[in-house]
């Protein structure tokens, strides 16, 4: 097929007129050569016989005139075995093999290593037949199993010819050879390609979340728990904790792959996923947490065109590691950053704008994005997820804005980092009231969580829930009325919230302890803690009831700090039960 | 900038706006550098053979037969070992008087470092300011800006860390500076004995607003030469961030482009990130640490230009006026150093993070004692002594006249809490405790 050539026409930064003498397609890739290097770039728009490209590099030095060359397909990623611990930037090229210190423009380098050899495993055998997304083997990729599939592109029935046996073969090497039902042969390797703007599909189907992902962060696992396969966002302003947070769930995260999308932010918070996920140990395998994870990565400096490529291309990998049966946590920083990217192109395609300038369609984008996470049921019975958890970066920390109010109706936990919260350093900054999690009302949640935790769970996370709410309103009161002029009762109802905020809701992200809860501990300390609040306490003055719940917040501070049930835990407790029993 | 063979020249112009002129040429590349009537510009747009020119000057006065000049390249800067020692405008050329700087030619506003290619930053830069190094400090590879109202002394604060940094070079970024704040920097550089390690771009408030549009790229081209090919600790200082914002608002104003919050371009975030992200700490040992001026207006953080910053740099540092005791402070609420934690406890003494929470912690218990004081309310006890800490912490550790050793502001942390505290109300883990409060009342 003759490839459709054009000329550049006109340019304005980015966006880059081309004059085409052959037909494209809305979204087509496209490579624009300037001064010896190949500039890739999108259609995003064509007009008679222009068509508009977003260029996805620094288009200086670029002049009328230039030649551009049309692909004939959108963007699209490369999958196959070696996309865990990988480095890439947001059009999938791998960051480690580049060369130079600095991104020279045009410098493209392959996603996967073809000339690493994989140990294969037939699993489908020879005249069965089997459709897009089926398991024909797998390979080992670190001590995950990666299932070698029928391309997710390949339409209808396929009979399988011929497979290779188990050994050791290069990821581009064919791996099997199918029959289509006209008796056409197409042979399959290791490697796919595939539309990052599309999603994957190929499972029977898409049931609703029935059960919780654990992240040993306290004040979403027993809070506000994120359903596997749901989807949250963290909205806060700057300086609140987002990605502290957000690296506390990728390190905690109970899921076989990470990936995390570092999509408009700041370089040296990659560098220290870089530095730091080699070495840390993923408790649940003891292996290497960077085994499994994948990091796409284009920082706030990178090109702004493939930063809203990058939270397509970290989808993608994602969905097809969900085709593979297992169970992908996906985060994304920030997906603010990916909105503004678009709404930098809108303005330069001088598009009317909606609300704060940003894309009318804004809302629609962000929905469908993350429509496509989800736990699937897979066409073997067995079943895959991808959980979904964005930040946003609110302009001026201000929730009503387009980004935040658009996400808000498209994501089910809702984790509201508040500013004030941070002033005080009380870390995590997630509002315990303004935050919430729609999984807690589903009645398979209810269910899961009653049997995998103790059987009035959800009604004691509840309880506790009212008590910090409670506990609000008489800090109010006491704010406006003054320590003396309110009941004992307020006084009570105030330092028992602060005893949950504390204990519960704080944690300690740098404590190599504190920083990551089990559930069997959350549930013990989430029930010790309402026990000392059941407590029927009597005080002369609120200065006697302030004394005695620090003295208990400063110890049940103190078992946090110490290993479960360890020595020492159990010399807090001890001071703990003391002083609970002297009560009575 | 010297005349060259292959030069262009075209007389006729198609159009003339307050900051852009349009005239038909060819052969013209993005970017590329041009005169005016004698004035520098910038290719902005190309739409066929009409190329249009931001003149960085303004265009007053210019006519429809002005001579325009193309260059064949973008904004560049000659960089070498000469460049130390001098003064710049905003277009690189001299303004001390000197030799024009021989070298080798760099576009400025070049790609950025893979971010693979990185090493984390781990370097600490002491300051002596207690309010910095205790509760916020710094890291070489950093970028960090003061938010400071326009009547603080920032540009002092400024001047103060640079001298006092250990580093091979300081690089300042001056955007309507003005001349009052130019001569300042250029007299206490000098008073230092340390111009030898200074270099400076300089657009002040005589000049043009959109020429300062060049300097942050200049200053980072230079820091570029000393910390990626002489492997060099550089230290960028940039001031005033907010009037450079400005500048770049006046351009996409004029570009008739529709703006987004405040009055601002869209692209804001991506335009200051591109000058943020220059920081970085390098594997051969030269790193890039920028301290930026962000102005507020009457201390609004929540206006675009500061909103994008905090969320662009590792941190910020406020300034403001410490009613109680009438000195300038470190504010400990809203301040913060992102990267603090890659040195606390492994390049200073281990319990400076517990140290560093709790008295924070403590002055924020005393600003509640303080509402409640406001408010006619009777103070506790426990109030009262947090406002006698507060006053004395302020004054100690938080005040920008403060210069110790790390060591002397932890130890007068304790010093502190001892004096003020009983040993439960300070939630530090026991052991830490245990070695290091002397007293604490009963």
């Amino acid at each position: 097929m003759e490839k459709t050539t054009g000329k550049v026409v006109g340019i304005i930064s980015n966006l880059v007129t081309v004059h085409v003498d052959g037909p494209v397609a809305q979204n087509e890739i496209c490579y624009i050569t300037v001064g010896g290097s190949r500039l890739m770039a999108e259609v995003i728009k064509v007009n008679g016989e222009n068509a508009f490209v977003q260029v996805y590099e620094s288009t200086r030095g670029l002049k009328v005139g230039a030649e551009v060359e049309f692909e004939g397909h959108m963007l699209e990623v490369i999958l196959g075995p070696g996309l865990l611990s990988s480095n890439y930037d947001g059009l999938q090229n791998n960051l480690a093999t580049m060369k130079g210190v600095f991104l020279e423009r045009g410098e493209y380098t392959s996603p996967i290593d073809m000339d690493k050899e994989w140990e294969f495993t037939p699993i489908a055998k020879v005249g069965e037949q089997v459709i897009a997304a089926d398991w024909l083997g797998e390979v080992k990729e670190g001590w995950l199993p990666h299932k070698i599939m029928v391309p997710f592109a390949f339409g209808g029935e396929y009979k399988v010819k011929s497979i290779k046996e188990s050994g050791k073969y290069k990821a581009n090497e064919t791996i099997a050879v199918l029959t289509d039902s006209k008796g056409e042969e197409h042979s399959v390797t290791m490697t796919q390609k595939w539309p990052v703007k599309v999603a994957i599909g190929g499972y029977r189907e898409k049931p609703r979340p029935g059960r919780i992902m654990e992240t040993g962060v306290r004040c979403i696992d027993t809070f506000n728990p994120i359903a596997e396969g749901g989807t949250g966002f963290i909205p806060g302003p700057f300086g609140c904790g987002k990605t502290v947070l957000q690296h506390a769930i990728a390190k905690q995260g109970e899921a076989d792959v990470i990936i995390m999308a570092a999509c408009g932010e700041r370089a040296n918070e990659v560098v220290e996923i870089f530095a730091e996920f080699p070495e840390l140990i993923d408790p649940r395998t003891g292996r290497s947490l960077m085994e499994r994870t994948t990091i796409i990565c284009n920082t706030s400096n990178m090109p702004v065109a493939a930063r809203e490529a990058s939270v397509y291309t970290a989808m993608t990998i994602g969905e097809y590691y969900r085709a593979m049966g297992l169970k992908v946590l996906l985060l994304a920083d920030s997906t603010s950053r990916w909105a503004q990217a678009l709404r930098e192109m809108s303005n330069r395609m001088e598009e009317l704008p909606g609300a704060d300038a940003f894309p009318v369609d804004l809302s629609a984008i962000i929905s469908g994005f993350y429509a496509r996470a989800g736990i699937v049921e897979l066409n073997n019975g067995k079943s895959g997820s991808v959980t979904f958890i964005g930040t946003v970066s609110p302009a001026g920390g201000n929730l009503k804005e387009p980004v935040t109010e658009s996400t808000k109706k498209a994501a089910r936990c809702f984790y509201a980092l508040s500013q004030n919260r941070a002033d005080r350093k009380r870390y995590p900054a997630v509002d315990p009231i303004d935050s919430y999690s729609k999984y807690l009302e589903y009645p398979e949640i209810i269910d899961y969580l009653n049997n995998r935790m103790d059987k009035d769970w959800v009604e004691s996370v509840n309880r506790a829930k009212n008590i910090t709410l409670r506990g609000k309103e008489a800090f109010e009161q006491i704010n406006i009325l003054g320590d003396d002029g309110v009941p004992m009762e307020y006084h009570l109802q105030y330092w028992k919230s602060e005893l949950i905020d504390f204990i519960i809701l704080q944690q300690d992200a740098f404590d190599s302890i504190d920083c990551n809860t089990p559930m069997e501990r959350q549930k013990y300390m989430l029930k010790k803690v309402l026990e000392v609040c059941d407590k029927k306490v009597e005080f002369e003055n609120f200065e006697e009831c302030t004394s005695y719940y620090k003295n208990i917040i400063n110890i049940m501070r103190q078992m946090n700090y110490s290993a479960f049930e360890s020595e020492e835990f159990n010399k807090y407790l001890g001071q703990l039960n003391k002083i609970i029993e002297n009560d009575k | 900038m010297t005349s060259k063979a292959f030069q262009r020249i075209y007389t006729k112009l198609e159009a003339i706006t307050k900051a852009t002129v349009s005239l038909k040429a060819q052969g013209v590349s993005n970017d590329e550098l041009a005169t005016v009537a004698g004035r520098l510009s910038q290719v902005v747009k190309i739409k066929g053979d009409l190329v249009t020119l931001q003149v960085f000057a303004g265009t007053e006065g210019i006519p429809t037969d002005a001579e325009v000049l193309f260059y064949g390249e973008p904004p560049a800067l000659n960089v070498s070992d000469e460049l130390a020692g001098r003064f710049f405008n905003a277009y690189g050329e001299p303004i001390d008087n000197g030799p024009a700087v021989e070298g080798e030619r760099r576009y400025i506003g070049g790609p950025s470092v893979n971010p693979y290619k990185r090493k984390q930053p781990s370097q600490l830069i002491p300051t002596g300011i207690a309010g910095i190094d205790l509760n916020n400090t710094l890291v070489s590879g950093q970028k960090i800006p003061f938010f400071a109202d326009p009547d603080q002394p920032y540009n002092e604060v400024m001047a103060n860390v640079a001298l006092r940094a250990d580093v091979d070079k300081i690089i300042l970024g001056g955007m309507g500076l003005t001349n009052d704040d130019y001569l300042y920097f250029k007299q206490k550089f000098e008073n230092a004995g340390a111009l030898n390690k200074i270099i400076s771009f300089v657009n002040t408030t005589e000049q043009p607003a959109v020429e300062r549009l060049l300097i942050p790229d200049m200053a980072l081209t230079a820091a570029e030469y000393f910390a990626v090919d002489k492997n060099e600790k550089v230290l960028v200082l940039l001031t005033d961030m907010t009037l450079y914002a400005d500048a770049l608002s006046i351009v996409s104003n004029r570009m008739d482009q529709i703006p987004s919050k405040d009055s601002m371009p869209g692209s804001l975030y991506s335009d200051l990130a591109k000058i943020y992200e220059k920081a970085v700490q390098l594997p051969q040992g030269g790193s890039i640490t920028i301290i930026a001026v962000t102005t507020l207006s009457d201390g609004d953080i929540t206006h675009a230009i500061p909103d994008n910053t905090g969320y662009i740099t590792e941190g910020q540092l406020y300034l403001r006026t410490d009613p109680d005791t009438g000195k300038v402070i470190v504010d400990p609420f809203r301040s913060l150093s992102r990267l603090k934690q890659l040195v606390i406890g492994k390049q200073t003494r281990e319990d400076h993070a517990q140290v560093m929470n709790t008295g924070v912690r403590l002055y924020a218990d005393a600003a509640n004692a303080k509402t409640k004081l406001e408010n006619g309310f009777d103070l506790s006890d426990y109030d009262l002594r947090c406002l006698q800490y507060a006053k004395e912490y302020s004054n100690r550790l938080l005040a920008i006249d403060v210069n110790i050793k790390i060591d002397q502001m932890l130890d007068t942390a304790w010093e502190l809490f001892g004096k003020y505290f009983k040993p439960q109300e300070l939630n530090i883990k026991q052991s830490l405790v245990d070695k290091y409060l002397k007293g604490g009342i009963e």
